[in-house]
């Protein structure tokens, strides 16, 4: 269908943006690749009157690493590039992959991870693998600008703290601690180019066999993408064992509140919440062991 | 308000005017006549849209013409220039069979070049990672998959 008609503006500078966001306000969408945006405007989900396109502003699609900072991505870091990153790929390994099977290649060319993120679907995919790694977002509006977790950033579906008159101005990822290990599984009714029917992302850190941390977050069983709280405090602190791991799974589905939709059924997200749960825990502690170890 | 907006495409600059919601396909279709760019689904699952901007394969229904300025796009139409040769992926293509309602084939074909742009040796799985969203409704995907391993074999020995 075709778009509906709106004005186009286009900041030179980052202050400019958000000089026009504030100017806007209530009026205007903000847009990165587009290839959410576009199609809720052609499908009259969205309306505004005015678009912010950011593509003329230069250098937003960094994608840097500091051994104390951590990674940190730009609002425009392209979902191609993050799963391509040959350091992503070493050091963050969960965060590279969900990029790569988001959605796909044509949209990982155009699409970013800022977008992806701001689009706050519950099966986004890259959320629960940012979220596993305690990631954060620093939100930046005319003069000011505050860092808010993941963990505090979704309220529902296509729901976020964030404000009318702010911008997404980057993504933090802290640098990974010894011992530690991502994971990020998927399970959609086509093997690549779906949506996700379950995600779930995972981040443990091992000291030998026991686990010192564990992140377990859960992408399309709730409103939002959820950490398995519970199931998280059954790892900690404990040694893993087959038992423990089940055990933990099992917590997690317990823990899902999926509902049945056009992808699937509230119990078969369930189960695969169990499935996968245990599958990241393990691919998490393989990757954790030191690679003599291996 | 239109917006001046300047394309490279196929090599040939164009100078055009454009309103902001207006699509590259849109403008490449209907103010450049270059309709070799198919419009599937309008929502970029289906990759019958598909050019080659800045060596990326994208969604042309996804991609405003405005924010297209300044950039570099190739389309089927550029693939052989002359009108006379082909190129081989195109050329693989007719050969073996993997053109059925011809639908799918330049979002196909343009999704090929950039997969052997970058990886000159594809195996099968890495074709069909490659194709992977573009689809083909008369579900020839194994003639395509075989059309893109010949010519890759052909493009090596050129």
């Amino acid at each position: 269908m075709p778009l509906p008609k709106f004005k186009y503006l286009a900041p030179k500078t980052w202050e400019e943006a958000c000089a026009m966001l504030a100017q806007y306000k209530g009026k205007v969408r903000v847009m990165a690749g587009g290839t959410d945006l576009l199609i809720k405007m052609s499908l009259g989900a969205a309306a505004p009157e005015y678009v912010i396109g950011l593509k003329n502003i230069p250098g937003l699609d960094y994608i840097k690493y500091d051994q104390t900072k951590g990674l940190t991505l730009g609002p425009l870091a392209l979902l191609a590039d993050v799963a391509d990153h040959p350091m992503i790929k070493e050091k963050y390994d969960a965060v590279a992959h969900a990029a790569s099977v988001t959605a796909t290649v044509q949209v990982r060319n155009m699409g970013t991870v800022a977008g992806n993120i701001c689009n706050a679907a519950p099966s986004a995919d890259n959320i629960p693998a940012l979220m596993a790694l305690d990631a954060e977002v620093t939100l930046a509006r005319l003069g000011g600008k505050r860092t808010v977790k993941l963990d505090d950033f979704f309220q529902g579906p296509g729901k976020t703290v964030m404000e009318p008159e702010e911008l997404l101005e980057k993504i933090t990822v802290p640098a990974p601690l010894p011992g530690s290990g991502t994971a990020y599984l998927k399970i959609s009714p086509r093997s690549k180019v779906d949506i996700a029917a379950v995600g779930v992302g995972a981040h443990l850190v091992m000291a030998g066999d026991v686990c010192q941390m564990a992140r377990i977050v859960l992408g399309a069983v709730a409103p939002v993408p959820m950490r398995a709280r519970k199931a998280e405090s059954l790892l900690t602190g404990q040694q893993l064992t087959t038992d423990l791991i089940n055990q933990t799974a099992a917590q997690a589905a317990d823990e899902a509140r999926p509902i049945t939709d056009v992808r699937t059924t509230a119990e078969y997200r369930k189960t695969m919440v169990y499935v996968l749960t245990r599958r990241a825990i393990n691919a998490c502690a393989q990757k954790a062991l030191p690679p003599c170890a291996k | 308000m239109k917006h001046l907006i300047h394309l490279k495409v196929n090599g040939d600059d164009y100078e055009l005017a454009v309103a902001p919601h207006r699509t590259l396909n849109e403008v490449l279709r209907e103010d450049l006549a270059l309709t070799g760019t198919k419009f599937g689904c309008g929502t970029g699952d289906c990759g019958a849209c598909t050019v080659i901007m800045n060596g990326r394969n994208v969604s042309s229904c996804l991609t405003l013409a405005v924010e297209a300025n300044g950039q570099d796009i190739m389309t089927i139409e550029g693939l052989a220039p002359s009108g006379q040769e082909l190129h081989p992926i195109q050329e693989a293509f007719v050969t073996y069979g993997a053109i059925q309602c011809g639908f799918c084939t330049p979002g196909m074909i343009m999704s090929a070049k950039v997969l052997l742009d970058k990886n000159p040796n594809p195996d099968e799985p890495d074709i069909r990672a490659g194709l992977s969203g573009n689809l083909c409704r008369c579900t020839g995907y194994n003639k395509i998959v075989e059309a893109i391993e010949k010519a890759a074999h052909q493009m090596n020995q050129d």
